[in-house]
C-alpha cells in the first residue's frame, strides 16, 4: 500500500558553514495536494527544498519520500525516485533549444512513447512553448523561461514536483498564469510542494501551508486560514 | 528552416572523404618530403585540439593537463615500436627495465596502446581533480600534467629520463594522421549527438540543473574525460612517430604544447568541433610558415640578416589577441559546419544576388 503521505521532513537542520539556515522544521505533504512554504528573504525555504534535493547536505533530521529515506542523497539519485526541482532562477540552458530542454527534462527515461504523449501535454499546458519549440532557451522571455522550466521538471514525470519563487519576477497576468497551471498540474496527479513570497496567490490555491521565520516553522494550516490570519495579513500580505 | 534529407547528407559526407582522400593522395604522390611532414603535422595538431574541445568546449571542464596525456600516449607508443637493441642502445644510464625491453608490436596497436594508457591515467586522475571545479580544477589538471612529465624525466630505466627516445621510426605517414582524424571526428560527433553529448552540453551549460535532471554530473564528466584522454593518447602516439625524438621537455609535451592546443580550441571557437578542426589546422601552417621571420629577411629597406629569433611566436600571439578582440568567440563561435550551415548560406547568397 502506498503511504498517505509522499514525502515526509522530519526536525531537519541546514548548515551554512558556520550559519545555521534551517533550525529543525518539520512538514508534511500528503499525496496529491498542494503544499506552501512561504515567508519572508532568508526564513530557510529555498534552503529546505535544495536541502530535499540534495543540493546541499543537511546536518541533523530525517527526509522520507514514500517510505524511503531520501536524506542527504545526491540530486540525480532524488531525481530518479521521482521528486523534480524547479530551481530559483530558473536555470534552464540557454545554449540548447526549448525542445533539447524539455528532452533533458525525460534523460532518465526510456519509455519512448509515453514521453511523446507527456510533450504534448506540457505543449497543452503552455501552447507558447510549441510556438518556440527550436529557439533558444536563453532567447525566451522571463516568463517563457519559467515555463520551460516548469515543463522541464515535469517531463521527467515526478511524482513530487517542487517550484521555487515561480511568480518571480513574472508580469501580474502571467502570475495568475503560472498559478492556474499549477492547480491544473496538481489536479492531473502530481503532489507539489510551493514555495513562494507571493503570499495570497501561493495559500490561495494550497490545500494546506507553513509559515517560516529565520529557519523555523511559526505558523501552519490550511490555506485558506492562513490567508485570514492576522499575523499572516499583516506580515506577509500587507493588509 | 532550410533542410536537407538524410541521404543527401549522408551522400555529401561519403562524397566529400573520397574527394579528401583522392587529395591525401595526389599530396602524397607529389609533394616533397617538408610539405607532407606539414599535412601530417596539421591532422595530429586537428587530433589534439578536438580531443581537448571535448573536454574544454563540450563539456566545459577547464582541464589544462592535455600534455599530460600526449606524453603518455607518446611514450607508450614509442616504448613498443623501438626494437629491443635500439632500448638497449639507446638507455645509457641505468639499462632499460626487461619488461619493457622486450615489448614490442606493430604501429596500430602501439597507437591504440598508447590511447588506453592515456585513458587509464586520466580514469586515476580524473577521481580527485574533476571533484573540482572552475580555477581550482585548471591548476590541479595542469600540476598532474607536470607530476607525468617529472616522472618522464626521472623513471630513468622505463623512460631513458633527460635524454629521451630517439631513433622512433617515422610511422605517421599521410594516411594514419588523417585516418586517425576522421577516426576522431566521427567518434565525438557521434557522441556529441547523441543523448548523451546533450547531457554533456547541459552540463557546461548549467551543472546544478544537469544534476537535477537526474544527470550524475560527475560520472558524465568522467568518462568524457577519459575519451578524451583516449584521443589525446592517439595524437601523442602518432606525434611520436613524426618527431621520431621524445623528452620530456616543456616545449614538446610539456604546458606549452596545452597551451598550443588551447589557442587552437579557442581560435577555432571553444565547443566547435569543426572549429577545433580548423583551429588545429591553420595553427599548424601559421606555426611553418611565420618561420620566414626567423630567417634572414629585409622589411621596409631594413635587412635582418639573422631574422628574428622568436618572432614567430610573437606574430601568433598577436593574430590570436586580433581574433578574440574581432570574433570573441572564435571563427566559428559554437556553430558547426554542417551541410544545412552550408545550404542555408548559399540559399542566403543567390537570394542576395537575385534580389540585385
Amino acid at each position: 500500500m502506498q503511504n498517505e503521505n509522499i514525502l515526509e521532513i522530519k526536525d531537519l537542520h541546514v548548515y551554512y558553514g558556520s550559519i545555521h539556515a534551517v533550525k529543525g522544521i518539520n512538514v508534511i505533504v500528503p499525496r496529491g495536494k498542494i503544499i506552501t512554504l512561504i515567508g519572508a528573504n532568508g526564513a530557510g525555504k529555498t534552503t529546505t527544498l535544495s536541502c530535499i534535493a540534495g543540493l546541499v547536505k543537511s546536518k541533523r533530521g530525517e527526509i522520507i519520500f514514500n517510505g524511503n529515506d531520501i536524506t542527504n542523497k545526491p540530486s540525480h539519485i532524488v531525481n530518479l525516485a521521482g521528486i523534480a526541482l524547479v530551481p530559483e532562477g530558473r536555470r534552464i540552458f540557454p545554449n540548447l533549444t526549448v525542445y533539447e530542454n524539455l528532452m533533458m527534462g525525460a534523460y532518465k527515461r526510456k519509455d519512448k512513447e509515453k514521453i511523446k504523449q507527456d510533450l504534448e501535454w506540457v505543449f497543452s499546458l503552455f501552447p507558447r512553448l510549441k510556438e518556440r519549440i527550436s529557439q533558444l532557451g536563453g532567447t525566451l522571455s522571463g516568463g517563457e523561461q519559467q515555463m520551460l522550466a516548469i515543463s522541464r521538471a515535469l517531463m521527467s514525470k515526478p511524482q513530487l514536483i517542487m517550484m521555487d519563487e515561480p511568480s518571480l519576477g513574472l508580469a501580474p497576468v502571467l502570475v495568475d498564469e503560472v498559478f492556474d497551471v499549477i492547480k491544473k498540474i496538481n489536479s492531473e496527479g502530481t503532489t507539489v510542494l510551493l514555495v513562494e513570497q507571493n503570499a495570497v496567490g501561493a495559500l490561495s490555491i494550497s490545500d494546506f501551508g507553513y509559515v517560516l521565520e529565520t529557519g523555523r516553522i511559526v505558523l501552519e494550516g490550511p490555506g485558506e486560514e492562513l490567508l485570514k490570519n492576522e499575523e499572516v495579513k499583516k506580515a506577509y500580505l500587507g493588509i | 528552416m532550410e533542410k536537407l534529407s538524410n541521404k543527401t547528407k549522408t551522400m555529401l559526407t561519403i562524397f566529400i572523404i573520397v574527394f579528401f582522400a583522392f587529395l591525401l593522395f595526389l599530396a602524397s604522390r607529389y609533394l616533397d618530403s617538408y610539405r607532407l611532414r606539414i599535412i601530417n603535422l596539421m591532422a595530429i595538431y586537428a587530433i589534439m585540439a578536438v580531443s581537448l574541445n571535448l573536454i574544454n568546449g563540450i563539456t566545459g571542464i577547464l582541464s589544462l593537463g592535455h600534455a599530460g596525456f600526449i606524453l603518455i600516449g607518446a611514450y607508450t607508443s614509442a616504448l613498443l615500436t623501438l626494437t629491443p637493441s635500439q632500448k638497449v642502445s639507446s638507455f645509457i644510464i641505468e639499462p632499460v627495465n626487461p619488461i619493457i625491453q622486450n615489448l614490442h608490436t606493430n604501429f596500430f596497436v602501439a597507437t591504440i596502446l598508447g590511447g588506453l594508457m592515456a585513458a587509464f591515467f586520466a580514469f586515476l586522475i580524473g577521481w580527485p581533480v574533476l571533484k573540482l571545479s572552475g580555477d581550482y580544477l585548471a591548476i590541479a589538471s595542469l600540476g598532474f600534467a607536470e607530476v607525468i612529465r617529472i616522472l618522464a624525466l626521472n623513471a630513468q630505466s622505463i623512460t631513458n629520463g633527460a635524454l629521451g627516445l630517439k631513433g622512433i621510426p617515422e610511422y605517421t605517414n599521410i594516411w594514419w594522421a588523417w585516418g586517425w582524424l576522421l577516426v576522431t571526428i566521427v567518434f565525438i560527433v557521434s557522441l556529441v549527438k547523441s543523448s548523451y553529448g546533450r547531457a554533456l552540453l547541459a552540463i557546461r551549460e548549467d551543472r546544478i540543473a544537469a544534476e537535477l535532471m537526474g544527470i550524475n554530473v560527475f560520472k558524465h564528466e568522467l568518462i568524457s574525460f577519459i575519451i578524451g584522454a583516449f584521443f589525446a593518447g592517439i595524437s601523442g602516439a602518432l606525434y611520436a612517430h613524426w618527431l621520431t625524438t621524445i623528452e620530456p621537455k616543456i616545449t614538446t609535451l610539456g604546458p606549452i604544447l596545452t597551451f598550443y592546443i588551447l589557442i587552437m580550441v579557442v581560435l577555432g571557437g571553444l565547443g566547435s568541433i569543426s572549429g577545433s578542426v580548423v583551429g588545429g589546422i591553420t595553427f599548424a601552417l601559421l606555426m611553418e610558415w611565420l618561420r620566414n621571420l626567423e630567417d634572414p629577411f629585409t622589411i621596409f629597406g631594413l635587412n635582418f640578416p639573422n631574422g628574428i629569433k622568436g618572432l614567430r611566436l610573437l606574430v601568433i600571439s598577436t593574430i590570436f589577441i586580433l581574433t578574440m578582440i574581432f570574433w570573441n568567440r572564435g571563427i566559428f563561435g559554437r556553430n558547426e559546419l554542417t551541410w544545412d550551415s552550408i545550404y542555408r548560406f548559399f540559399k542566403r547568397f543567390k537570394k542576395k544576388r537575385g534580389g540585385k
